[in-house]
């Protein structure tokens, strides 16, 4: 490549704008980090004036985020010392664990439905984006366009049949109805993502194995499949990441069974007084694997958000 | 995936069935494959709206087992004449314009920047895309604690730069500053959305263009705005577009943040539609409402996409 | 139904059949509120446990959410709850649409008299239609809105002599709301040791009931009234009197001049949490709370005391509170009834006030050592003997959200006077009862 290329920009232009670039995500990232911080802090700390950067870490807000805890009186907690390093920290505030908290049946089911709802807008969606790709399907772009159109209404607005029609089926609050519910409103994108990649897939290649002998299946699963792999993957990361953060229809169609993490985790309330800190670490543990994801995964997640919005 | 019944009969069964699975025409094979897909939309998109379209003429009240009555349009004649529902409509159409506004300001900027190749820009744009993966909800619910008015960051931080008493304004608790409390959190979760659209908008722009340019001595500021700014302009439109039907349906982090208040200032057309729907339990008047607002996106996108269209074809 | 038909096979299989479901331990659900309170059920009902061979697990759900999950629950017919300690206001949707089971058979069959509890909470939490002998509830938390105060900072010397000094009055418990809000602007602002504290945190949140809650606290004290005749839904003038408009500019003053910043949309937390960081001089909450508040190490003990709603016009607090209830939708309907059966026993009832609940069963409320039990027990027996509720009707969650709407319009968002804001209620209200076809 020539260094003289007029296109390529000067040393100095670099050099500023990515000074430029990295204040802006050095900004953007200090709510995030603040929130991680928060986590790891007492009450009386996080809601200290002026706000504390430096402070004695503890695990109050993750103890308080998966426990239970009740009063109790002096007679029964000098009778019962503390026996683990958790009751201790509770204890701190003559209290006791009562039990578990919910946030791990929650947090159990935001995997539940959102792995079973990736995996079925997968199946069925790669299936549907095959069938558009390769055959002539009457009406083909107005069935797409009705696909996409469906992602046009407000989920509030979406909810109420839903709502009567779950309570008719009795699928509210079952892991069934909203991993239903979650691969109508992704397939979508599925659909649409993944004939952009099933596209990009020579012909030719399902044709030689169509003359090698294969049936249309065979050359689907055998050749088309493993060619649409990564596409597969990156459609399936968003499927996930919108099942994952999902939280109006969770709000509302679902109480106890079958509750995702969000919108449980800002009722996560201390006994008289909001615990910032167990909100927090609820928050971190909720969004850290989504961040993880986003950074290992950074190429293809990258190229599909802009792939899949270009393309509509 | 490797293994459907349908593969596994064709490679076990006699040639002459097998002939027949594989004689299933292609047209066959296609609706096998588009069929369940159809059906689920069919089921828990198309056939919904139906009922709603019904329900919305009608005073049905879902928590109540009373008998349905049909009210003709009263239920639409209502929201249309009613002045509360348009000032939601208008803190609506506020909280759309503004994080549109900021997002293609600073979005496009930004990947302009990082289109200046410097090194490392793979992995901060990687960083500056983290909030929009996050759950709107949980963010909402966290920006709260950073918008409280003594303990606050956010207060904290605006007020050691313009030395104002952090205590001394409440961003989601005053009328004047709650609609821009919301604004700055979509902003700062859905710029790099636009960001990374522009991006590949910027990407697209084949050299040999600026090359042609640089032949003909045209400032790099002319270049700017005849050869970036319009082969970008689709790009910027699409996230326009998008984020203009994602925020018209905005519910989870507003809600979240303020809740729709103080009063109704900062109640836009979904939380007001929740409201409606799964609080007052008035179901025949909230469908007539989500089909309102359906009618009102589905058209306003509609007319948006000609116009881009246009700008494509020019 | 299920017993009809089993009748026509044969008694002895009723009799098999009961004693089977006797027999059987179920795991049920009790949903309610989280709060204090709550942690104290979780207590007691061990006991339960041990006796009747069935477990319990709970559903709490915080304040804020608490009545939007658990109607929508409700509404949805779902079976996560056998047991639900819902709000009073819930009780006539809750009759009407069929969520609860009616208790009357259950009472008299247990010998079970609702004469046992104090009339206040019977009324309130049990009847539908009101006052009438149909129960869908036990009384199970009474509760009312209240007050505390930094006893500490009412008596320091050189407070009270500022005091004095600014009003021409010694410090005390107010007696009347007037009194209150100048006590509340005297501390506005001043600085006690250092740290600058404010006058009282009162109640003004937007999404559930908060604000309804806290100006009806004042308006109650005013004479305010839902009819003008009860039970004839005629509000125009009632709703919107000049008192009502006194007592809700009373209110917006109160917000405005006797606040901590930032306190636009607090609630039951919110409360607290200002009064334990040491910010308020005072501050409204249930009785719930109380104990907890009591039992605090930081601000607790002989830091605070507690008083009744004043007075303005009349003697006035709202209700609060709760009854438990069995859900129609549960399969395990006969072990929550066992649950309700031992709840209301006047021992477990005792101990449920030494736990930290509030008791409504008059064995309890009665006995002449009940007053001296807590510094707040006088206190609770005062309120409750003037205590008012909302609406109850099947529409409560329409007449409350509109309500929430005027009022937090009004007094944080400041549009337009008090007059308008209640002319506008009665205007919603009415829409609601003509939509219910009782106008």
């Amino acid at each position: 490549m020539s260094s003289f290329s007029v296109t390529e920009p000067t040393q100095r232009t670099k050099w500023v704008s990515g000074t430029l670039v990295i204040i802006y995500a050095l900004v953007t990232m200090l709510p995030l980090a603040w929130i991680m911080l928060t986590g790891f802090k007492s009450p009386a700390d996080a809601i200290s004036y002026p706000p504390k950067v430096i402070f004695d870490p503890t695990l109050e807000g993750y103890v308080n985020l998966f426990t239970t805890r009740t009063r109790q009186t002096d007679e029964f907690l000098a009778a019962n010392p503390p026996e683990t390093w958790y009751e201790e920290i509770v204890r701190e505030y003559d209290m006791v664990i009562a039990g578990p908290s919910k946030f791990g049946e929650r947090f159990l089911n935001s995997v539940i439905i959102g792995f079973g709802s990736t995996f079925l807008s997968i199946v069925l969606g790669t299936l549907a984006a095959y069938a558009f790709s390769r055959f002539k399907i009457p009406l083909a772009d107005d069935l797409l366009f009705f696909i996409l159109s469906t992602r046009m209404m407000p989920p509030i607005a979406v909810a109420i049949p839903i709502f009567l029609m779950y309570r008719q089926l009795g699928l509210s609050d079952t892991h069934l109805g909203m991993i239903l519910l979650y691969t109508a409103v992704n397939i979508s994108l599925a659909v649409w993502l993944l004939k952009g990649f099933i596209d990009e897939i020579p012909r030719e290649y399902e044709e030689a194995a169509l003359i090698d002998g294969y049936t249309r299946f065979q050359a689907f699963y055998k050749v088309v499949l493993p060619q649409a792999a990564t596409g597969i993957a990156s459609t399936a990361i968003f499927c996930l990441i919108f099942a994952w953060n999902e939280y109006a229809f969770a709000v509302l169609l679902t109480s106890g069974t079958a509750q995702t993490a969000p919108p449980f985790i800002p009722t996560i309330i201390g006994v008289g007084g909001l615990d910032w800190p167990a909100v927090a670490a609820g928050a971190t543990i909720f969004l850290l694997p989504v961040m993880i994801f986003t950074i290992l995964l950074r190429k293809h997640l990258l190229r599909g958000i802009t792939f899949g919005a270009v393309r509509k | 995936m490797t293994d459907t019944p349908a593969t596994r009969a064709a490679s076990a069964t006699p040639p002459r069935v097998a002939r027949k699975i594989r004689g299933l025409s292609d047209r066959a094979i296609a609706w096998i494959f588009v069929g369940p897909t159809i059906f689920l939309l069919l089921a828990i998109n198309i056939f919904p709206l139906i009922w709603t379209i019904r329900l919305s003429f009608t005073n049905f009240k879902a928590n109540r087992n009373r008998p349905l009555e049909w009210v003709g349009t009263r239920n639409y004649e209502r929201i249309l004449t009613d002045s509360d529902i348009w000032l939601n409509m208008q803190a609506t159409a506020h909280f759309l314009f503004w994080t549109i506004f900021f997002q293609v300001l600073i979005g496009f900027t930004l990947a302009y920047l990082i289109n200046k190749k410097f090194k490392g820009n793979d992995l901060w744009t990687t960083i500056i895309v983290l909030p929009m993966m996050l759950s709107p909800a949980v963010v909402g619910n966290f920006w709260k604690f950073l918008y409280q008015p003594q303990i606050g960051l956010f207060n904290y931080i605006v007020g050691f730069f313009t030395g104002k008493d952090p205590s001394s304004f409440e961003m989601l608790g005053s009328v004047e500053l709650a609609p821009w409390s919301i604004v700055i959190v979509d902003t700062w979760m859905w710029t790099p959305f636009v960001m990374l659209i522009c991006l590949a908008g910027l990407r697209s722009i084949p050299d040999y263009i600026y090359e042609a340019a640089e032949v003909d001595r045209a400032s790099k500021l002319r270049q700017f705005f005849t050869i970036t700014i319009p082969m970008v302009l689709p790009f910027l439109m699409l996230a326009v577009l998008f984020r203009g039907i994602e925020n018209f349906k905005m519910f989870d982090l507003v809600v979240q943040l303020t809740g729709g208040g103080p009063g109704s200032t900062t109640e836009l057309t979904s939380i007001n539609l929740k409201r409606e729907a799964f609080e007052k339990w008035r179901t025949g008047y909230a469908s007539a409402y989500a089909i309102i607002l359906f009618v009102t996106v589905f058209g306003l996108a509609s007319i948006y996409v000609k116009a881009l269209n246009k700008v494509k074809e020019r | 139904m299920k017993t009809l038909k089993l009748a026509s096979v044969s008694a002895l299989s009723i009799a098999a059949a009961s004693l089977a479901n006797t027999a059987q331990a179920e795991d049920l659900t009790l949903c309610w509120a989280a709060w204090d309170p709550a942690n104290a059920l979780v207590e007691l009902s061990k006991e339960f446990e041990a006796q009747s061979g069935h477990t319990m697990s709970f559903e709490f759900i915080p304040w804020p959410n608490f009545a939007d999950r658990m109607l929508n629950e409700l509404n949805s017919g779902g079976k996560l709850c056998d047991l639900l300690i819902g709000d009073s206001q819930w009780i006539g949707g809750g009759a009407e649409n069929g969520h609860y089971v009616k208790l009357n058979d259950f009472f008299d069959a247990e010998g079970i008299s609702m004469s046992d509890f104090a009339d206040a909470t019977v009324y309130a939490y049990s009847t539908w239609p009101k006052g009438t002998e149909n129960y869908y509830a036990l009384p199970a938390m009474g509760d009312a809105n209240g007050w505390f105060y930094r006893k500490d900072w009412f008596e320091r010397e050189d407070i009270r002599a500022a005091f004095l000094e600014a009003t021409g009055r010694e410090l005390g418990e107010p007696k009347t709301q007037k009194e209150m809000l100048e006590i509340a602007q005297f501390f506005q602002g001043r600085e006690i040791d250092g740290q600058t504290v404010y006058g009282a945190s009162i109640f003004t949140e937007r999404g559930s009931e908060g604000i309804t809650m806290g100006v009806t606290s004042a308006l109650y004290p005013w004479g305010f009234k839902y009819e003008n005749t009860p039970g004839s839904y005629d509000m125009d003038g009632a709703v919107n009197s000049p008192e009502a408009v006194e007592a809700l500019e009373f209110y917006k003053e109160f917000y405005e001049t006797a606040t901590p910043p930032g306190y636009t949309n607090s609630y039951m937390g919110e409360s607290l949490d200002a009064f334990k960081s040491g910010q308020v001089a005072m501050a409204m909450n249930w009785f719930a709370f109380f104990p907890g508040l009591y039992a605090d190490p930081n601000t607790g003990g002989d830091k605070i005391d507690f008083f009744v709603n004043p007075p303005q016009n009349v003697a006035g607090s709202t209700l609060g509170g709760q009854g438990i209830s069995v859900v129609a939708y549960s399969d395990k309907q006969d072990a929550a009834l066992e649950y309700i059966k031992w709840f209301a026993d006047p021992e477990v009832q005792a101990k449920w006030w030494d736990l930290g609940g509030y008791s409504a069963h008059n064995a309890v409320l009665n006995d002449p050592g009940f007053k001296d039990s807590a510094p707040f027990a006088g206190d609770f027996l005062e309120a409750m003997g003037s205590v008012q509720d909302f609406w109850q009707e099947p529409a409560y969650a329409e007449l409350l959200l509109a309500m929430q709407k005027r009022l937090h319009d009004y007094i944080v968002a400041d549009q337009g006077t008090a007059q308008e804001a209640l002319d506008k209620l009665v205007e919603d209200w009415t829409e609601v009862f003509e939509d219910e076809g009782k106008l």
